[in-house]
């Protein structure tokens, strides 16, 4: 048989020739593949935006312009500075003279004055003596001092700040810029990692350059350890009780209806609860972290629940009746067969409760952890559960509000290094879940 | 009409161990279990046979209370096992489950290994003192459902990663490694091949030395192989039950006679 005599028979229903409704079909197919990739791409789209500008107005919060000037200080002008009543500024002085000393070996003359520098540095005078003062034994030493510049001398350097838009006033000169030059010409001047970013504390409105986020993690770090330790048990025992013991009646309706409610209930209206209860009723210490991690355990256990409930439920309750079938009692039932099964999926839903905690700043405002509590490490453990302290978002919200354009920049550096904790989290989800999921 | 092997006629002195009195069941509205009373005897096999949904498996549970799990199921009248009411307000349907053992119509091994499958029961009753009797219990109720000679170089290896015939007979193993005293069984072999059917046909016969076997099943030829009684279920009613060589060959009832030979189903 050949192909023309094929042709000629129309066959009907034959495999190899799409009909019309098929054509239809998988073009109906085709078109919401296109949706589903569209979508997708859009959203993708909207995550890189976010995470380029995040990253780039964020990145500059990692460095910091510094003074850096080795220089030795004799005893002689230990004590003479000593004797002086303007200590601070008898240590000013001998920095400036210093300064001058290094500029003229290398080569440079440019003229400056006790104001520059203060307009440069703010006050090196105090941090000099402290350093004197702890260690004594350095006097006669080489030591190298690392002074952070003002906040304009940064954003000098981070394109904040150029010669047009600087305004003379007595925070800042435009001829002063000439002087950065030098001194960074000079090697004096230098962007440096800024480690006191991560390790620190908060600083004053007025010294951006100072401020870290450390102190505040630690209390966020607090914080999250009280969640934890109270929304884990008392959320798992709540969703065991109510998906594998308590009766079905209107009472047991009345609140899971209520549970999802809570869920859905604005964080703000937790941490005004949080004021009332905690700190005016029970008179918790106010600002504490303590205080912070109860106001959150309200808020993640409805979530911790409903995913828990979730995880229980997919549970098939064929293992249930294979274990009763055995003699097993209820609890050795859940407890032997049906929490191993569930524990993936508590497990990640404990996580997504955590994270969402540790973003959460509303609630905490309300109960006093603001940004500048956090301005020192707590001493010990008990101390870091109920010494005022604040938490990561609230920091980044007290620094997003303060006028400094340094502070702005510290703000976006801070949502880098929550991020980063929360992708941490997340990470540790997905492990624990592969983990648990391997043991069938 | 079939053939009934030898051994099955022998009718035993015979004790009552199960004595069910109008019983009722309810699915919510649904009246699941219509006022059966049903006697079954120690040292038999008892066939449940009846169309789908006429209310075997449900009538099988109540016998272990394993009906009490479904929260809209009510029961009602009498079930006694050795004269003792197990709807009893202070019977613990755990030690009654310990008592009466259930093999499911689905495989349903714990998602552990094939030895934890076996020894949980065994573990959580200690009936074992050590280690060398609880293997020695696993590998009698292996052997027992036999199944021995495909798993014993796995033990380790997961339930679960059994064919469905397998995992069948790993469950039935699981139940009588508790030693029951009643083996209820429903549709044990509805996925096993001719082979396993037939090693767990033995297995139920090598049972009713010592216990009560109550079996479901759909096969009129294992009904007429393994039991020495059967009881036919019709829409929720107890329709018949008398000696299985009766109900094959000269049944009473006119519906019963129409289900075995295929006419109703
Ligand atoms: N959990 C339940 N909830 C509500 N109704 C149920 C439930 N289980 C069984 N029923 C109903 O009870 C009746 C008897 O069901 P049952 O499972 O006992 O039938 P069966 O004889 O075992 O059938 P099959 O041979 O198909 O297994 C059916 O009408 C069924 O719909
Ligand atoms: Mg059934």
């Amino acid at each position: 048989m050949t192909d023309a005599s094929m042709d000629s028979v129309p066959v009907k229903g034959t495999l190899t020739t799409v009909d019309a409704r098929t054509k239809k079909r998988n073009a109906a197919e085709k078109r919401f593949k296109a949706y589903g990739i569209v979508a997708i791409l859009i959203g993708l789209f909207f995550l890189v935006v976010l995470a380029v500008s995040i990253l780039r107005s964020g990145i500059p919060a990692f460095t910091q312009a510094e003074m850096q000037l080795e220089f030795v200080l004799t005893q002689e002008e230990f004590d003479a500075a000593e004797s002086q009543v303007l200590k601070t500024k008898a240590y000013e002085n001998i920095f400036i003279t210093k300064l001058q000393d290094a500029l003229t070996e290398k080569g440079l003359t440019v003229a400056f004055d006790a104001a520059a520098i203060e307009r440069l540095l703010g006050k090196p005078g105090s941090t000099i003596r402290e350093f004197y003062r702890a260690n004594p034994d350095q006097i006669g030493q080489p030591v190298t001092f690392s002074l952070p510049a003002s906040s304009r001398v940064d954003g000098y350097f981070k394109g904040r700040v150029s010669r047009d838009t600087v305004v003379d006033s007595r925070f800042f000169e435009a001829s002063d810029l000439d002087l950065v030059d030098a001194l960074a010409d000079a090697g004096i001047i230098v962007r440096n990692f800024n480690w006191n970013f991560i390790t620190g504390s908060d600083s004053g409105v007025d010294h951006p350059g100072g401020a870290g986020i450390g102190v505040s993690v630690i209390g966020s770090f607090f914080m999250m350890l009280v969640v934890l330790a109270l929304s884990l048990p008392i959320g798992v025992a709540a969703s065991i009780y109510l998906e594998e013991f308590a009766p079905q009646n209107w009472f047991t309706d009345l609140i899971e209806v209520n549970i999802s409610n809570l869920a859905a209930v604005p964080s703000i209206v937790f941490g005004i609860l949080g004021l009332a209860v905690f700190i005016q009723f029970m008179h918790l210490p106010q600002s504490a972290p303590l205080v912070g991690g109860l106001v959150l355990t309200l808020m993640t256990l409805p979530t911790i629940i409903i995913s828990t409930r979730a995880s229980l439920k997919a549970v098939p309750p064929s293992i249930r009746e294979a274990a009763l079938g055995v003699g097993a009692s209820k609890m050795q039932t859940v407890f032997h067969h049906v929490l191993p099964l569930a524990a993936p999926g508590i497990l990640t839903g404990t996580i997504i409760g955590l994270a969402q905690a540790l973003g959460e700043t509303a609630p905490l405002l309300l109960i006093g952890m603001v940004g500048f509590i956090a301005r020192a490490y707590p001493e010990g453990v008990v101390s870091g559960f109920i010494d005022p302290n604040s938490a990561m978002p609230a920091q980044i919200y007290t620094w997003a509000a303060r006028a400094d354009a340094g502070f702005y920049e510290k703000a976006w550096g801070g949502i880098i290094i929550l991020l980063i904790f929360l992708l941490t989290m997340n990470i540790i989800a997905i492990i624990l879940r592969r983990r648990f999921e391997r043991r069938w | 009409m079939y053939d009934i092997p030898h051994h099955t006629q022998e009718t035993a002195v015979t004790d009552v161990k199960i004595k069910a009195k109008d019983v009722q069941v309810y699915y919510g509205d649904t009246h699941a279990i219509k006022d059966v009373s049903v006697e079954i005897e120690n040292n038999t096999v008892t066939a449940f046979i009846g169309p789908s949904g006429c209310g075997k498996s449900t009538f099988l549970r109540c016998l272990n209370r394993m009906n009490d799990t479904i929260d809209i199921c009510r029961v009602q009248g009498d079930i006694l096992i050795d004269g003792e009411d197990i709807y009893d307000k202070r019977v613990d349907p755990v030690q009654l489950r310990a008592k009466v053992g259930m093999v499911f119509q689905k495989p349903n091994p714990f998602p552990k290994s094939i030895y934890d499958n076996i020894a949980y029961g065994p573990r959580i009753h200690g009936m074992a003192r050590n280690k060398a009797e609880l293997d020695e219990i696993v590998e009698r109720a292996l052997r027992r459902g036999a199944i021995w000679d495909e798993v014993k170089d796995r033990l380790q290896a997961p339930g679960t990663g059994l064919s469905g015939g397998q995992q069948q007979r790993l469950c039935i193993a699981r139940a009588v490694a508790t030693e029951p005293e009643v083996l209820l069984m429903d549709e044990p072999c509805s996925a096993l091949d001719p082979i396993a059917t037939a090693q767990v046909e033995e297995l139920i016969d090598e049972l009713r030395q010592n216990y009560a076997v109550v079996i479901v099943t759909h096969s009129m030829q294992q009904a007429a192989r393994v039991s020495q009684k059967t009881a036919f279920f019709h829409l929720g009613n107890l329709v018949e039950y008398d000696d299985t060589s009766k109900i094959f060959t000269n049944p009473e009832d006119s519906r019963t006679e129409s289900y075995i030979t295929g006419r109703i189903g």
